[in-house]
């Protein structure tokens, strides 16, 4: 059996607003990925356990509550401590562009804003597996 | 390689998760690490849930493993293993069933790994009973896995368990539909969730009456008697699940004390063995396969100057 793509999508923090998460997931489902949806109002460390017993290549956080500083540095730490360094993140949502850079320079792969087309990350999910091998 | 399977008996969850992962992709050196875990396991408890989509089987997944982990005290730690359909177009797969159980996403002593069927028949069933065989070994018992009940592959991951849930819900059809998808015979007990419905009695009803012809097959299968219960369950608000972990238990007690234990591990080992051969003799013999000769029979059969069947049997007769 091919060795497949896992994909974690979650949505962290209090923001109540998932449609955009879904369509995501959907898309990735579509694009032949494995996708772990956990639903809504997660917990970093409900993140990252998942993103531990899952065994997933990459993280998708989609945070609309404007708490990105604070809940996505979270979710790379645990994820480091976990051992699971070599997790790609990735963040959707409203994210101003001194955030975006901010967040890429501590290590998250690419940061999506609204009207991103599917197709652009599932090229950037593609491109980072295909690093890891 | 040693380390690993010494770091799987002493709770490292990322190393189980990275060996779940090598099963599932049939790859690397896991089969290896499998048969030095074999030794430890043997003691869980496999409980399979098994049901139509939407009947609730994620949410009383989640409530039956808290129950279980109270009624087994300090030190208890569960396994999940969560099934849901690959796509048969794309191979993707949206597995959704952490959503219904955010409870024990912290929780240490509890494990949930999700699972694509990924569309091999019996290669799904082995994945499933290899990974719970390393769960075993990390030390969780009992083992639950979820499955939907659509279909052969499905039913066939939920024979694998020692005790095997059916999960049924009021409006989802009517009793001809129950015994058409096959899930009734492969029943130790029976939940009809959702019960806070109107419609829930009339279901319990009907499938009072489909019960018996289930249990005669059991019977026959492993040569003692058990009484399916009828448990009503309300999972949203963890309702009957104390009535449905009583019945799990007593289940648990009853497999123990008849011998259907062991009756039950010798079949579904057996099965193991026998895919296992299968697969291997079946390599095996391709691999001295005249790749040209093949082809050439291939154009006789697709210009139907011989069958299949004696393709198949000149192959066979010419084997080196």
């Amino acid at each position: 059996m091919a060795k497949k793509i896992r994909v974690l999508i979650a949505k962290p923090g209090l923001d109540g607003h998932d449609r955009g998460a879904k369509v995501i997931a959907r898309a990735l489902r579509d694009a032949g990925m494995e996708v772990i949806y956990t639903g809504l109002r997660q917990t970093p460390e409900m993140i990252a356990a998942a993103a531990l017993q899952e065994d997933v290549n990459a993280v998708g956080l989609s945070i609309l509550s404007g708490a990105h500083m604070t809940l996505v540095p979270r979710v790379m730490d645990l994820l480091k401590a976990n051992g699971q360094d070599d997790v790609m993140v990735f963040v959707g949502g409203i994210i101003p562009a001194e955030d975006a850079e901010k967040l890429k320079a501590a290590g998250v792969r690419a940061v999506f804003g609204p009207g991103t087309a599917t197709t652009e990350v599932i090229d950037a999910l593609w491109e980072a597996a295909a690093e890891a091998v | 390689m040693k380390a690993i399977a010494d770091r799987i008996q002493e709770g490292d969850r990322l190393a189980l998760a990275r060996l779940i992962t090598a099963i599932e992709n049939d790859q690397g050196d896991y089969q290896e690490i499998l048969d030095e875990l074999y030794p430890l396991t043997g003691k869980a408890h496999v409980i399979g849930v098994t049901g139509p989509p939407g009947a609730g089987k994620s949410t009383l997944v989640n409530c039956l493993a808290r129950e279980l982990k109270q009624r087994k005290g300090k030190g208890a730690k569960i396994g999940i293993i969560a099934v849901d359909p690959s796509s048969p177009f794309t191979g993707g797969a949206l597995l959704g069933d952490r959503v219904r159980m955010g409870f024990h996403a912290i929780d240490a002593d509890i494990f949930i790994r999700s699972m694509a069927s990924r569309g091999a028949l019996g290669g799904i069933a082995l994945a499933t009973d290899n990974t719970a065989l390393a769960m075993d070994a990390a030390g969780y018992d009992p083992i639950l896995i979820e499955t939907v009940g659509a279909g052969q592959s499905e039913v066939e991951i939920a024979s694998l368990a020692h005790t095997t849930i059916v999960v049924e819900a009021p409006g989802l059809g009517d009793d001809v539909q129950a015994a058409k998808a096959g899930l009734l015979e492969i029943a130790d007990i029976l939940v009809v969730n959702k019960a806070e419905k109107p419609a829930a009695d009339t279901t319990v009803a009907s499938l009072e009456r489909m019960l018996a012809l289930g249990e005669e097959l059991k019977e026959k299968q492993l040569g003692v008697t058990w009484h399916v219960p009828l448990v009503k369950t309300s999972a949203i608000d963890c309702e009957g699940i104390e009535d449905l972990t009583d019945h799990v238990l007593a289940h648990h007690q009853f497999l123990h004390e008849s011998g259907a234990w062991e009756k039950c591990d010798l079949l579904r080992l057996s099965k193991q063995v026998h895919h296992l051969l299968r697969e291997s003799l079946f390599g095996s013999w391709k691999a001295q396969l005249d790749q040209k000769r093949y082809n050439d029979l291939m154009v006789e059969v697709m210009q139907h100057q011989i069958s299949p069947h004696q393709a198949a049997q000149i192959l066979l007769n010419e084997e080196r």
